[in-house]
């Protein structure tokens, strides 16, 4: 037998199974100083540690049997498990429209992986069709697999790949692409799609999934009714992502994919398009613009991708008591270009100042964003702005700190022309400046307050 | 009897023998879900045991089937998704937090809800689990917003005595209690959310008991068993049994939520004899020649055949815009009017999946030749056959809805109808009142169990085994057993080992010679007086009481002062043996009894003939608690002889 027939399992578990001959899948019964437990050995996960033997009860339960208390081991039988989900043909209809899904992880469709006992995406035409028959009603589906990583995985070699693939697809003639995409960075991916990719005939809809989809109450079935809908039927031909709009399940938003960001690590509603309004609501039945200021579907290809990249930029999170070592090690390790999430209106403290200078000398771009997220970057106001501009750091609007660094890092991969760079970085792509910031854009509502509680009552949250 | 389905007829309940029960195969299991008495939840640290109607807020959500860690969906899954409900949670800020919205994924599971698991799986004489897997249990009806319970396997292949044999425990499971229902009209259904994640353990016995009296008998059991911990919830809906039922040839059937032991009997009978008649039905249809592969059925739109009915129910569906058609039954002809239950009859299977599965919920819903409830005229049936082609033999069916359920309501009929032939569905069932059982869902299987990815395993320790055994009461059989011996009045036997001051009983016995009976009467009788008087959360510890009783072992309290000092301790909330007056000596109440008597004589009570017990009354009232009464009689009678003499 082959260290497969034992996957998972090391050290005192091992010498167990292999003693009695028990490979996993093997329907056994386990006598332990404990008593006896009848069942089919399961793998083990690899970051499990070493004493344990798991086993399937009859009642579909999994234990963990310590091997060193195991006595004997009778085989009884085997039954290996085929996870896989249903996989049924596509149907095609000539009257719906064309809908491309790339694929490049995260949880829209996943299984379990015996090896780290976590879940891993799955996906396919007919997969998915096998868990959400309602695509058919919408479009014609058809998906390709970017990629399988999670969305921490994702960097500047997916981004460009992404945006080929777009290319391609639009090339081709589809009517819609959905991404499908992990939700971690999903806000940098959309980000940096509306740069490779600008002026699309057609919606780019990144969706992915707060619950995995081997959940009942998942919202990966949901989101991507809404996206495929949306790269359907919607005439905005932007990068947007599509996500839950509340936490119950009644309809997404379409973020603008420059002004969006997650906002929670586990709501499903955690997307939230941040000093401003979203482009539109949709539900099963029907998308409801919120604004009219977007690009139009059109019916040519005349789309431009350019994925050129520079991956030595990077971002600082500023905090008090900084010291200017952390700006020193990026000058000195060869970066070309930093954005900084600053406090306030856009400041960092005094001590940083003569790396900030020797940063600025050594030619290195330097944009300012705020850490507070919403708001505009305002460096007149105070002395430390001015003196930060003095020194070199250009204010960045209000275009939000992940947006500036995606932004940065392709702008200066088209040119290392500091002023060239700053004629990109200042002039408004896809939404990510705004002149104004209307005044429900900033809208949290402070629980416990009357008037908020008898909204929430009042409406779905 | 050679064949006992052809022959045997269920007997009204009270005139069925064990050996009725017997010759039909009866078996009987349980699955008892108790709450566990923590502080906090599960799987989050929301409060335990808080619960309110009143809620903040309202989410809205749906529920998807998946698949099963082997890869296949289940059975109730697909039929939950075919119900296609819309489940709206009502949110409380005080009971509930994003972990039981399914916003945030769990946190470590209640260490001190695992300890009392262990512990109640050693009473169970269980195989305790090395290392615990949590499992995902799924549910699509939507009582749990997750879609799952998050459940753990603790102990398996325990036993319990009872009467000459052992019960057996296939599995003890701790796990998260789910909402309770508000409501469930049409495709929407209401739940509030602050039962939601409280920790329970569940826990199956073996299908051993054999007649409906043995299953109530062993349920109080292990309601005593795990009530002698003192760490389970007590109260309203703290404790609730599934039952399962099955007779020779039948299928097990799940009898859901049962919230009282003594409506266990009933049910259990009418169940059985469910599916005994379910059986004699399906012999009818083979010897009508009807089998599962022979069945026939067909269905048409009829809403226009019948818009003038004079059976006012479904005119006012038709009314409402509805749409009616009608199945075809081939060959059933009387059928849906065979007896299932008490008062039950077949068609009201039919009625029942198509009620829950379709959602077509005012009933009647469905109407049918086959009588004897009442339905459209004869005239109408007679014309129905004719523009249905449909014979003699054949029994019609009508069912009216909304265009989308009534087509998939039409099919449903001809299912369940068909699976007359198959014999006894796999179901839950849920429990009436009138002792009769509805259907509930299809019977889950394992495939619906998925390992739980958001927790890894959690390993027992031999030293955490230890520790709990080490505080583990002794098994409540053995318990009463041994207060028979000690002469424990016999009614105060069974509460007094179910009771929380179960352990303080042993201790005041064997360790402080308190006699056996005296324990008893106040652990049990007066704390029941006191729990009728300030309720039952009295706060009265049972290391109060055990103050009470060092008082009286010292002398510093009277044996006959236990009540009333224990009443003053509830009513303080505390007992301070410091602050009691000092007991008295003889002269001290001498001296007492001779001031009252003096008092007496120049204030001389109306009844001169009750001179002694009002005497003794009014020095009772300034010694009580100081010297017991005895004395004080005792001293109050020598005195007045001595005065006489």
């Amino acid at each position: 037998m082959t260290a497969n027939d034992y996957k998972g399992y090391r050290g005192e578990a091992l010498a167990a199974l292999q003693k009695f001959q028990a490979p996993v899948w093997s329907d056994v019964e386990i006598t332990t100083d404990k008593g006896s437990f009848t069942g089919i050995i399961l793998p083990r996960s690899e970051t499990a540690d070493p004493l344990h033997v798991v086993i399937k009860l009859r009642s579909g339960y999994n234990i963990g049997i310590n091997a060193a208390g195991i006595r004997s081991i009778t085989l009884q039988g085997r039954k290996e498990a085929h996870y896989k989900i249903p996989e049924k043909e596509f149907p095609y209809d000539p009257k719906k429209p064309r809908v491309k899904l790339l694929g490049t992880g995260g949880t829209i469709a996943s299984r379990l992986d015996y090896r780290t006992g976590a879940v891993i995406p799955a996906f396919s035409p007919g997969e998915l069709y096998g868990s959400v028959p309602e695509l058919a009603d919408i479009c014609n589906l058809e998906t390709e697999k970017l990629y399988g990583v999670f969305s921490e995985n994702m960097g500047p070699e997916q981004w460009r790949g992404t945006a080929e693939a777009i290319g391609r697809e639009i090339e081709r003639g589809v009517q819609g692409i959905v991404i499908g995409h992990g939700t971690d960075t999903m806000h940098h991916t959309a980000g940096i799609l509306t740069y490779m990719v600008q002026n699309s005939p057609v919606p780019i809809v990144m969706v992915g999934s707060q619950r995995s989809s081997d959940r009942p109450s998942s919202d990966a079935a949901l989101n991507l009714m809404h996206a495929v809908k949306t790269a359907a039927e919607s005439d905005i031909a932007e990068v947007m992502v599509c996500m839950f709009g509340p936490t119950s399940n009644m309809y997404g938003l379409l973020h603008r994919g420059t002004r969006v960001r997650k906002m929670h690590s586990s709501y499903r509603s955690t997307f939230r398009t941040i000093g401003d309004i979203p482009l539109a609501m949709v539900s099963r039945e029907k998308i409801t613009p919120l604004r009219h200021d977007y690009a139009r579907r059109r019916s040519d290809k005349n789309v431009t991708i350019n994925t050129a990249f520079e991956e030595m930029v990077s971002i600082v999170y500023y905090y008090p008591n900084m010291r200017p070592d952390i700006i020193d090690a990026l000058i000195d390790n060869g970066y070309k270009g930093i954005v900084i999430a600053g406090t306030g209106l856009g400041h960092v403290n005094k001590p940083l100042y003569p790396s900030i200078k020797r940063a600025h000398e050594k030619g290195i771009a330097m944009y300012m964003t705020v850490q507070t997220l919403w708001g505009y970057v305002q460096m007149y106001v105070y002395d430390t702005g001015r003196d930060l501009m003095e020194l070199g750091i250009v204010p960045a609007s209000n275009m939000l700190p992940e947006v500036a660094y995606v932004k940065l890092g392709w702008a200066l991969g088209q040119t290392s022309d500091l002023e060239e760079v700053r004629r990109i970085m200042l002039t408004p792509i896809g939404g990510d400046i705004t002149e104004r910031e209307p005044h429900n854009g900033y809208l949290i509502l402070q629980g416990g307050i009357p008037e908020v509680e008898e909204f929430i009552s009042r409406t779905w949250k | 009897m050679n064949d006992p389905i052809a022959e045997f007829r269920f007997k009204p309940f009270r005139e069925m023998t064990d050996e009725d029960y017997r010759l039909i195969g009866f078996r009987s299991g349980l699955e008892i879900h108790q709450q566990l008495l923590t502080e906090k939840k599960l799987f989050c640290r929301c409060p335990a045991g808080l619960y309110s109607d009143h809620y903040n807020a309202e989410i809205l959500r749906e529920m998807r089937p998946t698949l099963s860690e082997l890869g296949e969906y289940d059975g109730t899954a697909l039929m939950e998704f075919k119900t296609k409900k819309e489940i709206v949670y009502r949110i409380n800020y005080e009971t509930v937090c994003t972990y039981e919205m399914d916003d945030t994924p769990p946190f470590e599971l209640n260490e001190e809800a695992l300890d009392i698991a262990i512990g109640i799986a050693m009473l169970y004489r269980c195989s305790l689990v090395d290392e615990i897997h949590i499992a995902r249990k799924q549910y699509l009806d939507g009582s749990i917003p997750t879609g799952f319970q998050r459940t753990t396997i603790v102990g398996v292949e325990g036993s319990i005595p009872y009467k000459d044999r052992e019960i057996r425990i296939v599995q003890l499971g701790l796990e998260e209690d789910a909402c309770r229902e508000v409501s469930d009209r049409y495709h929407r259904r209401v739940y509030i959310t602050d039962r939601l994640g409280m920790p329970l353990i569940e826990t199956v016995t073996g299908a051993d008991m054999r007649t409906p009296h043995e299953i109530a008998e062993v349920a109080d059991l292990c309601r005593r068993i795990v009530r002698s911990t003192g760490q389970v919830r007590t109260g309203i809906g703290a404790a609730r049994q599934d039952v399962n039922v099955s007779v020779t040839g039948g299928t097990r059937i799940e009898i859901k939520g049962v919230p009282r032991i003594p409506a266990i009997p009933l049910l259990t009978y009418n169940e059985a004899m469910r599916q005994w008649n379910l059986l004699r039905l399906k012999r009818e249809l083979e010897r009508r020649g009807i089998t599962a592969e022979t069945f026939r059925s067909r269905t048409a739109d009829v809403t226009q055949a019948v818009r003038k009915t004079r059976y006012r129910p479904l005119a006012q569906a038709l009314a409402k815009g509805f749409q009616a058609r009608c199945v075809v039954l081939e060959g059933f002809r009387g059928l849906l009017a065979w007896e299932t239950q008490t008062n039950t009859r077949f068609g009201k299977e039919i009625s029942d999946r198509v009620r829950v599965i379709e959602c077509l919920m005012d009933l009647p819903n469905i109407a049918h030749s086959d009588g004897p409830e009442k339905s459209l005229p004869r005239t109408e049936w007679k014309a129905l056959r004719t523009d249905l082609a449909a014979g003699e033999d054949d029994t019609l069916v009508i069912v009216w809805g909304p265009e989308t359920d009534v087509e998939t309501g039409a099919k449903e009929i001809a299912i369940r109808a068909r699976e007359a032939a198959i014999g006894v569905p796999s179901e839950t069932r849920q429990a009436l009142k009138d002792g009769t059982n509805g259907f509930e869902r299809i019977l889950p299987g394992p495939d619906r169990m998925y390992p739980d990815t958001d927790l890894p395993p959690k390993r027992i320790t031999q030293e955490r085994l230890e520790r709990i055994r080490a505080t583990l009461p002794e098994p409540v059989w053995e318990r009463e057993r041994r207060y028979r011996e000690l002469g424990v009045p016999p009614d105060t036997i069974v509460p007094l080992s179910i009771s929380p001051y179960a352990a303080l009983f042993n201790r005041l016995v064997t360790g402080k010679n308190v006699e056996p009976v005296r324990a008893a009467v106040a652990l049990v009788q007066y704390t029941k007086r006191l729990a009728r008087r300030y309720g039952k959360d009295n706060g009265l510890a049972p290391e109060t009481v055990e103050g009470i009783f060092d008082a009286c072992i010292a002398g510093r309290l009277a044996w006959d002062a236990i009540l009333p000092a224990m009443d003053a301790a509830v009513r303080r909330g505390s007992f301070d043996a410091l602050s009691l007056p000092p007991p008295c000596t003889d002269e001290e109440a001498d001296g007492v009894i001779r001031e009252e008597a003096a008092f007496l004589r120049e204030n001389p009570p109306k009844r001169p003939e009750r001179f002694g017990e009002i005497l003794i009354g009014r020095a009772m009232r300034r010694l009580r608690g100081r010297i017991p009464a005895p004395v004080v009689v005792e001293r109050v009678r020598r005195l007045l002889e001595e005065e006489r003499r």
